[in-house]
């Protein structure tokens, strides 16, 4: 008899009952998946991106379906930090549901007093650092597409947090393998693989100048190969960090495909909004496909399909 | 709030819409006037999202116990064109019932409902329920043309009054729903007007019930990404409890069913594209948002 299979991995310190974990703004507040999934069964939620400051969020239409995805853009609508920490939070881990918190700025100090405020709250289990946001000290479109920057706020969030920390690398960026590097050299326990690249969804129908337009994100199944190719990429460069896949997963095969490609563990978010018992069900066909390949945990499919870089670093002598 | 896998009872064209039954007992129980239902799409489509339906009929009672009844626009987009070729026998994922119902006032006062296209299917069915509750309904039922009427004979069974008004004259009264607004008010001493129309009719009303200064209920359809909470895309701005402003509130949950009179309508309807009739998200969702 072999040893019973195991869903349950580790990703850096963060203990997760199975290697799929809701995405960032796909989890509600805490109320709404009641009776849609069973948070036991779910290896963790991402909150949503949590600011500083309340967020309204952008005017609607705020959603546009594409091609096997979805255009959308919330304008990160939150309550801010103080009515986060106070309720949602609390809701969110109700049931012994793993919490890892999304935060984003446009400052380092907002970074900084965002990592603070939840330093020693019991229901984070880990912290993602959002990083797709407009940088508003520095005057920059996006805030984490460079590596300096990254390896500051990162910095900053690693070295005040108590429990593991992920960088979310933004989509888009031109390099992903450079900006997953700045942030696990600045202490990042590991990274998200990638946040949604920038999309604009037009209905010509219906759309005039500045309406029925939506200027956001793209997320969904159309994701999955630029996820794939970042998870090779740099799992191949940094093969002992671990990765979080982010982007195209909605079924079983996807979370293996991605777990192949290097991640320790797969987000699903777009296909929540179709079926939230995706997590769940994807846990069943990462399960399927061990004990069809005889394996015993999923963390033995890491990084099976990725071919090691010829002149890669030793990530240990660099963080250190 | 039930996901079920439920099995399609009928399929009939009703003018210009498909009208399907599912037995889906769980839900049907629960069901209220002014809730949708999110239904999947099928697999490996362009589509991805559920389409999002008006629950028009919810039998507990009787042969048909058990059974709902919803309602589909095939012209709103792909994947609502999809559910209306769906027959008899074949399931559907379903969630529901979705969304905040509309409340029924607690004294004997008459009610006027207004309804333009689709929206007359979770009208007709709260006309019901008002009725089983004796108040006194009075119905305008509106649309482009004699097809996209719906059901006006169910009207005219349940409502005292029924004036139907269409845009191009083929049926009832050549118009818009909100011209015979005010004779009916005068008419039919309503106390409470509920209505469910595309957004350029709803404001109109808003600004009708707030001059009139009559208690209102609207069922709005904005577009829904899942319909039930967790994407935060379907906002309506609303005025805050606080009086500080407003806050984006969700469609799907929060509403669809709103008191006009906090429905900052300049900002929402400032964000919205013109639609025709029936091309409005919840029955066409997100279809006609790219697919």
């Amino acid at each position: 008899m072999s040893p019973a299979r195991t869903l349950a991995v580790d990703v850096g310190g963060v203990l997760l009952p199975t290697p799929v974990i809701v995405a960032a703004g796909c989890a509600g507040t805490g109320r709404e998946l009641a009776g849609l999934v069973d948070p036991r069964k779910v290896g963790a939620v991402v909150s949503r991106t949590i600011t500083v400051d309340e967020r309204s969020g952008t005017p609607p239409p705020r959603i546009a379906e594409s091609s096997a995805g979805i255009v959308w853009d919330t304008g990160l609508q939150n309550p801010g930090l103080d009515a986060f920490a106070s309720t949602e939070l609390t809701l969110l881990a109700r049931g012994g549901v793993r919490v890892i918190v999304s935060i984003g700025g446009g400052s380092l100090e907002e970074y900084v007093r965002l990592s603070s405020a939840l330093q020693g709250r019991p229901e984070v289990a880990a912290i993602e650092i959002y990083l797709a946001g407009a940088d508003v000290e520095l005057r920059r479109a996006v805030l984490g597409a460079h590596p300096d920057r990254v390896t500051e706020i990162v910095g900053a969030v690693a070295r005040m947090s108590l429990v593991p920390v992920f960088a979310k690398v933004p989509g888009g960026s031109d390099d992903v393998v450079e900006l997953a590097r700045a942030a696990v050299r600045a202490g990042a326990t590991g990274v998200t693989l990638l946040g949604s690249p920038p999309a604009l969804g037009v209905d010509a129908a219906r759309a005039r100048a500045g309406r029925g337009v939506v200027h956001g994100w793209l997320s969904g199944p159309a994701l999955k190969p630029i996820t794939l190719r970042a998870l090779y990429d740099v799992a191949s460069e940094l093969p002992e960090v671990p990765l979080i896949a982010s982007g195209g997963v909605r079924t079983g095969e996807d979370a293996v495909a991605c777990m192949l490609a290097g991640a320790w563990a797969v987000q699903v978010g777009t296909a929540m909004l179709i079926d939230p018992a995706s997590p769940v069900t994807i846990a069943k066909g990462i399960l399927r496909y061990l004990e069809r390949h005889r394996l015993g945990a999923a963390g033995e499919l890491r990084g099976r399909i990725v071919s090691p870089s010829p002149g890669r670093e030793h990530e240990g002598s660099i963080a250190g | 709030m039930k996901r079920a896998r439920a099995e399609i009872l009928s399929s009939r064209q009703i003018g210009a819409y498909r009208s399907i039954t599912l037995v889906a007992p769980e839900i049907a129980e629960r069901a209220r006037p002014g809730q949708f239902l999110a239904v999947a799409m099928p697999e490996g489509r362009e589509f991805i999202l559920r389409r999002h339906v008006w629950i028009h009929q919810a039998s507990r009672r009787g042969g048909w116990a058990g059974t709902l009844e919803f309602v589909v626009d095939p012209a709103s987009g792909a994947g609502t064109s999809w559910l209306a070729r769906a027959r008899a026998h074949e399931f559907l994922d379903v969630i529901g019932p979705l969304g905040s119902p509309f409340s029924y006032p607690k004294r004997p006062v008459n009610c006027l409902l207004v309804a333009e296209g689709r929206g007359a299917a979770p009208l007709t069915f709260l006309a019901q329920e008002l009725v089983a509750r004796h108040k006194r309904v009075d119905m305008i039922l509106g649309a482009d043309s004699l097809e996209t009427v719906f059901k006006p004979i169910d009207a005219k069974r349940l409502a005292q009054t029924v004036v139907v008004m269409t845009r191009d004259g083929s049926m009832g009264e050549r118009g818009a729903v909100i011209d015979p607004l005010q004779d009916a008010l005068e008419r039919t001493g309503a106390e409470v007007l509920y209505a469910a129309a595309r957004p350029a009719t709803l404001e109109a009303i808003a600004r009708f019930c707030a001059a009139h200064r009559l208690p209102a209920q609207v069922a709005i359809e904005e577009r829904l990404g899942c319909g039930f909470g967790l994407c935060n895309t379907c906002v309506v701005p609303v005025a805050r409890r606080d009086g500080a402003g407003f806050e984006h509130v969700r469609a799907c949950i929060d509403g669809p069913v709103f008191n006009p009179a906090l429905v900052l309508w300049d900002r929402w309807r400032g964000a919205q594209p013109t639609a025709s009739l029936n091309d409005t998200p919840v029955g066409s969702a997100a279809s006609s948002g790219g697919a």
